[in-house]
């Protein structure tokens, strides 16, 4: 797939040309003498006695068992280190010190009323990560215990569980089943000991992988030999390499040396082969497997680091009032106190000594810095925790993100950054199995200079829909040329092209199974060639019917899939390195040719008979697999050489276009022009394409080369591979061109649709891959990253001079030419962008891993990132994992700007962690992506309404949030202080303890948690038809230090309001009729009530979406209060103390109570009420107009405003396929009005097409997009 | 993880044995659809929620000034009056007069009233700097002690916890600090006029905070024993404390250093003219901090005594909520921005202002 695992990949891949060969004892002695000094010495210290576990039992030799856990906490553990993970946060250490205190005379109150909310915060967090390792636990659990046979005694097998086993131990493991442990393999149910494996979860590659014992063990594969089966292996000790093992077996006198082919990791699983026989060598967490496990980088989002920032702020505010009460405290014990006698000044402690104001001053400081503790919300991070999960589950939960058929929904595997997906700015990509399924079609071929296949790709379709029907009648007639259309089964072009104006039927074509063909043949997973000329044994009538023979058997037999024969229903399943070759295969079986079984040597393919009257007779043929020359990516090709049953040495051989043109013999070129041709169209459409080649041998021709290439393969040394290529190169000659193969790589549902509509949203997106630049090109152009008319500016290693400094082989020139070339390059693109600033140009830029290895460099990275976000779309191919994470961190770095990598392989891990959002597609290419990610989904479409939809909501919820929370603490913090003024500074509250460490937790909690989870600004339909609304996050418009300033501000208003009116309306006199004054008590009640009110009705106001919820906890919290008051107030006033009856006896018959709670309310919120409405009226953003809209039902009464404003409400944008609609469009009126001198005339309206055009979201087609997203 | 068969390619493999599917339930909670209804401030409404707030603080406002117009009040700041001539001039004069046991503390007054006064007409002393809401003060007692339950440790209220060993009770600086002023009244014929101490403390607090059984013990009655000769009343050991008001009173502590307590009630009407003889008996020592004292009397109106702060307040809100309607107004009718006006949205304001401006 990429760079870094094309070695890997060809380490695994020789391994089987060795096995296919039928030799491979060459290489194995050969090691053993280095490995010899390696082992026992540091490093490579780990003995294992196979079958003797009871030596394991004791020391040196024990090891640990072969439990795993994976979680974070045990029984004992749990509490320290929870508790130690909870106060590593700065503000539970805060309030942790506070609670300390508390129990010192220092604390303004009393200590249970500061450490109960402490405890309970604490506590709520210490549940959640309790549970969740509990969630952990369980899963640990249900791995641990799974079962696999293990060697008992005497030959006996008996099923134990997984964590029971020890190093040493023989296990048996069957099918489909997945190791224990690392293994050493010693025999498999193959005679020669191999045995397929998938290791996907390893590195998220699909392919299977083939493992094999050493001879000298295959031979022990019955159970019952096991009973005497003896053997030391000494290997190196647990490491993270997955890639290389280092050990030596002996066994009875040999020692034999042990390699990677024969090390059977944990987590992967047992294909094709029905059972193995296998030695435990690293149990549990020494396994490579969990050895390589890291945690992920805990990412925090860009709100959050902002939000600390903000309590930075308010501790430097915290501290600097607290400093100003201190002194004050200090100034007026020294000059006041004394005369103060009722406080008996001369007998005093140290916290009031007039004597010692210094002192008494410092100590007030932490009296201080603890009453003013509310000014840093103590349960924002505990609320905020909680929202963020609550939103994590509304992701989760939401149906439009559902895959039915995976059987996914999107999960938030993190909830930290939802308010992040809000903001994001670039969109990193991966193509493979994220754009594209990965999942190849074989979609047509050119046999002998006939074009067949007359299926609509997915390109040609896309096409098709954008450029109306004028473009699918040429699509239709341009296949009708070659190919007669059968009136019985109108094939999808036909469909396509008796498209209206109305769109109706282009719905139709939107899905693979065709709905309107009267007999839907069944749908073949990899083919999808509709041609009646070539099906059902109707190729035998074609001309060059030997052709078209050959043909298919190379397909059939050149390749490395393994067939997979189901039991039950006798049919054939193919395992294959790639899904091209794959579908290879497949389509030789729809073709008649079925590859029914691979032995060491042969390829057996059921194929009919010679003679064209005989289509219906099978017969079962041998090609004897004399070599296998393998593929690679310099090679660009693979062939084999086979003996088929009449005797005659073939080469077949499939490549690259240009490498087999390379290599055509002169009588071979015969069907080169119009395969070219046909070549070129697929490439056009999007297509993967090889061509077909061979070549007959004389037996002579082949003996003397096949001494040449078996030499090559024996050699030892560093020119092996260079020998082994001049080999191949030697017979891969004189080649007989066949035809050419068209593979589709299938886009995924929706990608180009949604790729539009982010674009709209004016998000960037980059594709990452790591394939070759013209796929990458062709893929670009299927999703409309590119189109016609774009400057497309490559920068590659491509130029002459490169080329030849290659050739040189000098290390040093070479990077240096190519440094240089690649700096030029990027500063002619930079020129060629500054040229065409004015004119509407668009440019893309195709960068390819090799020339990004010098562009990423110190001294280049700047100018590389100035000329890619200047480009309309990037596209960077033949990256490498590591570059994807370079590219993204520069990115990210470079425009300071969120990012969000998106990808579904073990090679986009580094960009998924390296992004500021990772999302993992959980598709078919393992769980490496996901397991790394933030939030995975199972399409790339339903990125769409992650970002738009649910980041813009969840932004703007946290923005608000956060906003308010810290209004409201600001609020009632400095009432505190206000009072403690009117205290001399003395640090006395006016509100009980408990009205104060209730505060955030019961009587303001819930409403701002509503606020947090439940808030829509508009609907998430408005959403996906307003884009352009999403860019109020990425532009951050609700978490500016202006807006948080004005929230803070609002918070200061209001605790001067609620201080001064009520202190003012008590006054002296009485404030009942029976005459009576108010005291503490009475004030710190009314003042209390009155802010549980200020912040419940600022909270309502502040709320744009009142369900049930809102309406139950915001009122609730009031009436909660009350309730609480009453409560509490029963309570004996040893507890209660000032709260004792206050609110019956009291407050509740006071019609002042009443009156100055009104008073308060209102008199807090008309600043926000009025600014609120003067920004309405003024400068209403888009959301506000928006909800205007709805409100007067204009969208119902003025539907074609709305349509127009959906339209516009987009960022410019150019990609997408509305940006290629456009193009195509004023491309197409400046060729009209070429010829129509009148078109000239109305200018404007060429660039305000006609809705009918445009609109193509009222489609049905996209209506039924839409209600699916 | 492993559950997932992957065939990759070929055939479709046989089907995979039916599991639960993890499709989400589809509720109007779970897919964020809960009807709701989204308020909306339009121009119209908040015309009108300033209007009604205007208009209904504004009769509040002005039914609460005649509340506190009602209210006849007589505050008569008696500190300085009281003092004889020589210890008018220095602090220390002040003091050693109050200080001495000795000096005369009767202070004869008369009071004018200014209007009728009905029944009952509450009698306050005002007392100012102070701190009765300074921590160490308000901390200072012991509510287990006060209603008669066995307490071990008087900590809190050191130092007057104490005294030879033995617990002070009420202990604590309230108690010890209880203002201990006292006033008689009579008419200008010499009639005493009674004073109703019964009442004059919350219900509650009498019931609950103080109890029936608890007589004051050890407490230091200073004037007599503390060589300082500073403090407050005495507390006779005969009378248990839920009977004693005026230190229930005293002990629920003022919010403000600047507090007027109840210390009785008249039960008779004055009448306009009348005048009020008070022999007040000024013994309690606020010149070490120049505390102002003063004897209120006031009737109350059903909103208390008299002030005007909150009728003020009520009618400044009412007023600037009836102005900032008449501006909202006054702009919505100049330039009305109709609702939902596409041309305000940010994609149309960037490529066409000038247009919009005409337009509108």
């Amino acid at each position: 797939m990429a760079g870094g695992g094309g070695g890997k990949k060809m380490r695994m891949r020789f391994s089987k040309l060795y096995t296919f060969g039928g030799r491979f004892k060459g290489t194995q002695s050969l090691r053993s003498s280095d490995q010899e000094q390696l082992l026992g010495g540091k490093g490579f210290s780990r003995v294992v006695f196979c079958n003797q576990t009871e030596r394991h039992a004791v020391k040196p030799y024990k090891y640990r068992n072969n439990y795993v856990s994976t979680t974070k906490y045990n029984v004992l553990t749990f509490l320290p280190k929870a508790l130690f993970e909870q106060f590593r946060r700065v503000a539970n250490l805060y309030f942790l010190l506070a609670a300390a205190l508390a129990l010192t005379p220092v604390s303004p109150y009393s200590a249970a009323s500061l450490i109960a909310p402490l405890v309970f915060v604490v506590g709520v967090s210490m549940c959640k990560e309790a549970l969740e390792d509990w969630r952990r636990f369980r899963q640990d659990n249900e791995i641990n215990s799974r079962k696999v046979k293990v060697h008992v005694k005497e030959g006996r097998f008996e099923s134990k569980p997984w964590k029971k086993l020890s190093v040493g131990d023989i296990v048996r493991v069957e099918k489909d089943n997945f190791f224990p442990a690392d293994l050493v393999l010693l025999s498999s149910s193959y005679p020669d000991g191999v045995c397929y494996v998938e290791t996907m979860n390893l590195d998220g590659e699909t392919n299977l992988k083939l493992k094999r014992a050493l001879e000298r063990t295959a031979v022990v594969d019955e159970e019952a030999e096991f009973g005497s089966f003896h053997a030391h292996i000494k290997c190196e000790d647990p490491n993270p390499n997955l890639y290389t093992f280092v050990g030596n077996l002996e066994y009875g006198e040999e020692i034999l040396s042990l390699g990677p082919e024969q090390v059977l990791l944990r987590d992967s699983k047992l294909r094709n082969t029905t059972h193995v026989f296998g030695v435990v060598i690293f149990t549990g967490h020494e396994t490579k497997v969990m050895q390589n496990a890291t945690d992920p980088p805990s990412k925090r989002s860009r709100i959050e680091r902002k939000m600390d920032s903000i309590i930075y702020f308010l501790f430097a505010v915290l501290v600097l009032i607290s400093v100003i009460g201190s002194i004050a405290f200090g100034v007026r014990t020294k000059l006041y106190s004394p005369s103060w006698w009722y406080l008996r000044p001369d007998q005093t402690t140290i916290y009031y000594d007039p004597k010692r104001p210094g002192l008494a001053g410092l100590l007030h400081l932490i009296t201080a810095l603890i009453l003013y503790g509310y000014l840093i919300p103590i349960s924002l991070y505990v609320s905020i925790e909680l929202v963020k999960v609550l939103q994590a589950r509304f992701i989760n939960n939401d149906l439009a993100m559902y895959d039915p058929e995976t059987d996914k929904p999107a999960h938030a595997r993190t909830s930290n950054l939802n308010e992040e997906l809000g903001q994001v700015d670039t969109i990193l990509s991966d193509k493979t199995g994220t754009l594209t399924c990965n999942q190849m079609e074989f979609i047509k071929c050119s046999i002998a200079g006939l074009a067949y296949g007359r299926s609509v790709t997915e390109v040609e379709r896309a096409t098709a829909r954008r450029l109306g029907k004028d473009h699918l009648h040429m699509l239709q007639y341009d296949d009708s040329v070659m190919t007669p259309v059968d009136p019985g089964s109108p094939p999808d072009s036909v469909v396509a092209g008796s498209v209206g104006g109305s769109g109706i039927e282009l719905a139709t074509i939107g899905h693979h199974h065709h709905p309107l063909a009267p007999k839907p043949p069944p749908h073949v997973k990899g083919f999808n060639l509709k041609d009646e000329r070539l099906m059902n044994g109707q190729w035998i009538h074609e001309p060059n019917v030997e052709c078209i023979r050959l043909f298919f058997q190379i397909l059939a037999v050149c390749h490395t899939a393994i067939p997979e024969v189901d039991e039950v229903t006798g049919k054939v399943t193919y395992e294959a390195e790639s899904p091209d070759e794959a579908a290879f295969v497949v389509a030789a079986r729809e073709f008649g040719f079925e590859f029914v079984k691979r032995t060491q040597t042969s390829v057996f393919v059921k194929e009919p008979a010679v003679g064209p009257s005989s289509g219906v007779e099978w017969t079962l043929r041998e090609y004897k697999i004399l070599n296998l020359l393998e593929f690679n990516s310099t090679r660009k090709r693979m062939s084999v050489v086979v003996r088929d049953e009449a005797g005659r040495i073939l080469v077949m051989c499939k490549g690259a276009d240009s490498i087999i043109y390379d290599r055509l013999g002169k009588e071979g070129k015969g069907f080169w022009e119009a395969t070219k041709e046909h070549l070129a169209k697929y490439g056009d459409a999007g297509l993967r394409t090889l061509a077909i080649a061979y070549r007959q041998l004389e037996e002579s021709e082949y003996t003397d080369w096949n001494q040449v290439f078996v030499k090559a393969k024996t050699t030892i040394g560093a020119n092996r591979d260079e020998l082994l290529e001049q080999a191949a190169e030697r017979i891969e000659q004189d080649l007989f061109l066949l035809g050419a193969t068209a593979v589709e790589d299938k886009l995924q549902k929706g990608v180009p649709e949604t790729i539009d509509r982010l674009a709209k949203a004016g998000l960037k997106l980059w594709v990452l891959t790591g394939d070759k630049q013209e796929t990458a090109i062709n893929i670009g152009f299927a999703c409309s990253l590119l189109r016609q008319g774009m400057q497309q500016l490559i920068i590659s290693l491509d130029s002459a001079d490169v080329k030849a400094a290659e050739d040189s082989g000098d290390k040093v020139q070479i990077s240096k030419v190519s440094r240089a070339s690649v700096e030029e390059q990027i500063a002619s693109a930079l020129r060629q962008i500054a040229q065409d600033a004015d004119s509407d140009a668009s440019h893309a830029l195709i960068i390819d891993g090799k020339s990004l290895m010098y562009a990423l460099e110190d001294g280049m990275k700047k100018q590389l990132l100035d000329l890619a976000v200047q480009c309309a779309s990037v596209i960077c191919c033949r990256v490498s994992p590591k570059q994807k994470a370079q590219i993204t961190k520069l990115v990210k770095e470079g425009t300071g700007k969120t990012t969000l990598g998106i990808g579904d392989g073990a090679n986009d891990v580094g960009m998924i962690q390296e992004a500021d959002i990772g999302v993992g597609i959980s598709g078919v290419e393992g769980m490496q992506a996901v397991m790394a990610s933030d939030f995975s989904i199972s399409q790339f479409r339903f990125l769409e309404r992650l970002l738009i939809v649910h980041g813009h909501w969840c932004y703007k919820r946290i923005a608000l949030m956060i906003c308010y929370f810290f209004y409201k603490n600001i609020t009632f913090g400095l009432t505190l202080f206000y009072f403690e003024a009117l205290t001399s500074f003395s640090g006395q509250t006016a509100y009980n303890d408990w009205y104060m460490s209730l505060f955030n937790v019961f009587f303001t909690s819930l409403p701002v948690i509503a606020l947090g989870v439940f808030e829509q600004d508009v609907s998430s339909r408005v959403c996906l038809q307003f884009p352009a609304v999403y860019q109020q996050g990425p532009q951050n418009m609700f978490f500016r230090w202006g807006r948080i300033l004005g929230w803070m501000i609002n918070g200061v208003y209001s605790s001067l309001v609620v201080f001064f009116l009520v202190m003012g309306s008590f006054g002296l006199a009485a404030f009942q009729k029976n005459g009576q004054g108010a005291g503490l008590e009475e004030v710190g009640a009314v003042m209390y009530t009155c802010i549980v009110w200020v912040v419940n009705v600022q909270v309502a106001f502040a709320l744009s979406y009142f369900t049930v919820i809102q309406h139950a906890v915001i009122w609730g919290s009031v009436a909660l209060w009350y309730l609480f008051l009453v409560i509490y107030g029963y309570i004996n006033p040893v507890y209660s103390t000032t709260a004792y009856k206050v609110f019956i006896e009291t407050l509740a018959p006071a019609p002042m109570f009443w009156l100055i709670t009104i008073l308060v309310a209102v008199a807090c919120v008309l600043p926000y009420t009025v600014y609120q409405a003067y920004q309405r009226m003024f400068h209403p953003m888009d959301h506000h107009v928006i909800q205007e809209i709805h409100y007067m039902q204009k969208h119902i009464t003025d539907p074609k405003m709305y349509k127009r404003e959906k339209r516009k409400a987009v960022q410019k944008t150019k990609i997408g396929f509305s940006a290629r609609v456009d193009a195509n469009l004023s491309m197409q009126r400046a060729k009209n009005r070429y010829y129509d001198p009148t078109f000239t005339a109305d200018v404007k309206s060429l660039r305000d097409p006609p809705a009918s055009n445009v609109d193509l979201f009222e489609s049905p087609l996209f209506s039924s997009f839409k209600r699916t997203v | 993880m492993n559950g997932a068969s992957t065939s990759e390619t070929g055939v479709v493999t046989g089907s995979p044995v039916k599991k639960e599917s993890r499709r989400p339930k589809y509720t109007k909670f779970t897919q964020q659809e809960l009807p709701a209804c989204k308020p909306l401030l339009t121009p119209g409404w908040v015309i009108s929620i300033f209007l009604i707030v205007g208009i209904i603080f504004i009769p509040i406002g002005v039914v609460s000034l005649l509340a506190s117009n009602k209210v006849v009040q007589i505050v008569h700041r008696y500190d300085q009056t009281c003092l004889p001539a020589n210890a008018t001039t220095t602090k220390d004069a002040q003091l050693s007069y109050i200080q001495n046991p000795g000096t005369d503390k009767k202070c004869p007054v008369t009071l004018t009233v200014p209007k009728q006064m009905k029944s009952p007409v509450y009698v306050y002393y005002e007392l100012d700097h102070f701190y009765q809401n300074h921590r160490r003060y308000v901390k200072s007692v012991s509510s287990a002690q006060l209603q008669g339950n066995n307490v071990s440790s008087l900590s809190d209220c050191k130092p007057e916890d104490y005294v030879n060993g033995l617990p002070i009770t009420p202990c604590g600086l309230i108690a010890w600090s209880l203002f201990n002023d006292s006033f008689s009244f009579s008419t200008v014929s010499n009639v005493s006029v009674p004073v109703n101490k019964n009442g004059i403390a919350w219900k509650s607090d009498v019931q609950k905070k103080f109890g029936s059984n608890v007589f004051p013990k050890n407490f230091p009655n200073n004037n007599l024993t503390d060589p300082s000769g500073i403090g407050g009343a005495n507390l006779s050991s005969s009378l248990p404390l839920d009977q004693d008001e005026d230190l229930i009173v005293w002990m629920r502590t003022a919010a403000l250093p600047n507090f007027r307590k109840l210390w009785g009630k008249i039960e008779q009407d004055f009448q306009p003219g009348d005048t009020i003889n008070v022999v007040i008996l000024n013994q309690y020592n606020t010149y070490s901090f120049e505390g102002k004292k003063k004897l209120v009397l006031s009737t109350t109106s059903w909103l208390g005594g008299k002030n005007i702060f909150m009728g003020v307040a009520y009618l400044t809100i009412g007023v600037l909520c009836i102005v900032l309607a008449l501006v909202f107004l006054l702009i919505h009718l100049r330039h009305p921005r109709p609702l939902g006006d596409p041309s305000y949205l940010s994609w149309n304001r960037k490529n066409s202002h000038g247009t919009d401006n005409l337009r509108s």
